[in-house]
């Protein structure tokens, strides 16, 4: 019997969902493993995040220190690979996220331990460790297995596991000194920025018509936009249209950007990455256009046109406005 | 302030039926065009923008065939200074720990305030070169970065994080950035700017000469197999002529209560 380690992410005192997904996904492997679940937890002042996770592990380790208010992948790789090379933990999991991706790859060469980053499943085939991933955006899956190794990380992406309970779990908590001889940061933190904020909070609108990269020019925009208010509806977009500048970042749906929870999602030029579709998980029916009948969109879509937009966008929005005339 | 960016040459498969290998290890590439990731055309923009702020030299590094050379050529052709490329045969034998590894001992004898690579490459989407680089060199990092600014031999970075958050951070340099999209606004290269480009230095190195052997890049992370996505139950196509379309779209806009 080993251990599963999660690595707990929490932001401003707030648990991120990921954190209840992967606890989620360790429990599911705990049974099949016979291992225990360790939530690894470190920040300052983290009893009320501890009290809320304890349901879901049998033990959680934590690191409470100021100097650990602020995430340093830095000082969480020192204080993990140290906890990892006393406890042997079979399985380590870390949020495929901007913290995640910074701390796992930089704990991996540290201790040695294979990666394999962004899974979306973990799975034991006799005995060996499979983790499934995706690869090309998305167009492609692989199972991924690994050279023999005491443990192995993994980082999980956002959405992809339920934020449920899974088992019946007391944990015990320990409570561990900051392990790290005191010595200068080499970076620190300074502050938190909105990057978001705008005077549209696409969060609350019931329909939005959202334009992505297939739209190809800036001036082309246009016809999404008059769509979107043939149709009521508000604008919105994907991040390629943010990148080059075309719309503002408030406009942006998914994890950099924000979620969003329409009635109807109208999605033109969109290919549908998943970093885009984790915004969508609260919409009611995703309506898709694209040329491409292989866009990843069309996997999650519920409705499709699969055609040039430039010819549908302009039937749509003359068919809207004739139907709101009548 | 001198920079290095690590790039990486990717095939295109928006809008193409993507096959796998016979191997079952990747994806047929024969049929395909090949860019420079997106992720390190922003690199090597920011990387250029530092250098026209700063002054300095740009270096730009790939691992991979005679082929690949085309994303150092376009490099150059942005204003890179010079460009190398690690010879080291067939790179589907590697993980991302491999490929760190081959450009840690590349970038070892090369002086340097910056590092930069993408955030990840669009074809294995694994993101971890770049961390791992930083960690084989023991530099200091910042992941996901879509600001720098540089002041008395440290960097302000600002990195994305989820929903809309920045967070912003000052770190020593020398450092490794990992590059966001957007950051900046690539530069536009033309053919000409390419043939201009092909004075400028490359060199190439073979891993003899960078003194790593077969056995330490021995990968530990290894696709078992590589399979089209499982069929989903996947969205009802609308179908017929865009008038048709136009009244089921209505239709269903009008059933969701989206529409009087």
């Amino acid at each position: 019997m080993s251990e599963i380690f999660v690595v707990i992410e929490h932001r401003l005192g707030e648990i991120r969902d990921i954190t209840y997904e992967m606890l989620w996904k360790a429990g599911d492997l705990s049974e099949k493993l016979s291992h225990t679940v360790t939530a690894v937890l470190l920040g300052h002042e983290v009893d009320p995040i501890a009290e809320n996770i304890k349901d879901r592990a049998d033990k959680i380790i934590i690191y409470d220190d100021e100097r650990l208010k602020n995430f340093n992948a830095d000082i969480s790789k020192e204080i993990l690979a140290g906890l990892i090379k006393d406890l042997k933990p079979e399985i380590i999991l870390a949020g495929n996220t901007s913290w995640g991706a910074e701390l796992a790859p930089a704990l991996s060469v540290k201790t040695g331990l294979p990666l394999a980053t962004d899974c979306i499943d973990i799975a034991s085939e006799n005995g060996k460790i499979i983790a499934q991933r995706q690869m090309y955006s998305g167009k492609i899956f692989s199972n991924v297995s690994f050279a023999k190794s005491d443990g192995y990380i993994f980082t999980i992406r956002s959405g992809v596991f339920p934020k449920d309970k899974i088992g019946d779990r007391q944990a015990e908590t320990i409570q561990k000194d900051f392990p790290v001889p005191d010595r200068e940061l080499k970076k620190s933190f300074v502050e938190f920025v909105e990057t978001a904020a705008g005077d549209v909070d696409i969060a609350q609108a019931d329909l939005l018509v959202s334009v992505g990269r297939g739209i190809g020019e800036e001036e082309n925009i246009a016809i999404v936009k008059e769509l979107s208010e043939a149709l009521n509806g508000i604008l919105s977009c994907s991040r390629p249209i943010v990148d080059k500048n075309w719309l503002p970042k408030y406009l942006q749906v998914g994890t950099s950007g924000k979620s969003v929870s329409p009635k109807v999602y109208v999605a033109v030029g969109i290919s549908g990455a998943f970093q885009h579709m984790a915004g969508l998980s609260g919409a009611g029916t995703i309506i898709a256009i694209n040329k491409d009948p292989k866009a990843p969109i069309f996997r999650t879509a519920h409705y499709g046109i699969v055609d040039d937009l430039f010819k549908i966008v302009p039937a749509l929005k003359e068919k809207a406005l004739t139907a709101k005339k009548g | 302030m001198d920079i290095v960016v690590c790039v990486k040459r990717v095939p295109l498969t928006e809008e193409v039926d993507i096959i796998i290998d016979d191997k079952k290890k990747g994806i047929k590439q024969d049929q395909l065009a090949f860019v420079l990731n997106d992720w390190d055309n922003y690199a090597v923009e920011e990387a250029i923008l530092l250098k026209e702020k700063y002054g300095g030299t740009v270096t730009a590094i790939t691992v991979g065939n005679e082929d690949d050379e085309e994303v150092l050529r376009r490099s150059l052709a942005m204003g890179a200074d010079k460009a190398i490329r690690v010879e080291a045969g067939d790179l589907s034998r590697f993980d991302s720990l491999s490929i760190a590894k081959i450009l840690s001992a590349t970038l070892k004898d090369l002086q340097y305030d910056l590092a930069l690579t993408g955030v990840l490459a669009d074809d294995d989407n694994s993101g971890a070169v770049g961390i791992m680089l930083a960690e084989l060199l023991n530099l200091n990092h910042c992941a996901m970065v879509t600001a720098i600014d540089i002041k008395d031999g440290k960097a302000n970075t600002t990195s994305e994080l989820e929903g809309g958050l920045g967070e912003v951070s000052l770190i020593d340099l020398p450092a490794l950035l990992t590059i966001q999209t957007g950051i900046n606004e690539p530069r536009y290269v033309s053919i000409l700017g390419i043939r201009k480009a092909a004075k400028k230095e490359l060199k190439v190195i073979g891993l003899e000469e960078l003194g790593v052997s077969e056995e330490e890049l021995t990968p530990k992370t290894i696709i078992e197999e590589a399979y089209l996505p499982p069929e989903t139950e996947g969205a009802q196509i609308l179908s017929g002529d865009p008038d048709k379309i136009a009244s089921d779209f209505v239709e269903i806009l009008k059933k969701k209560g989206v529409m009087e």
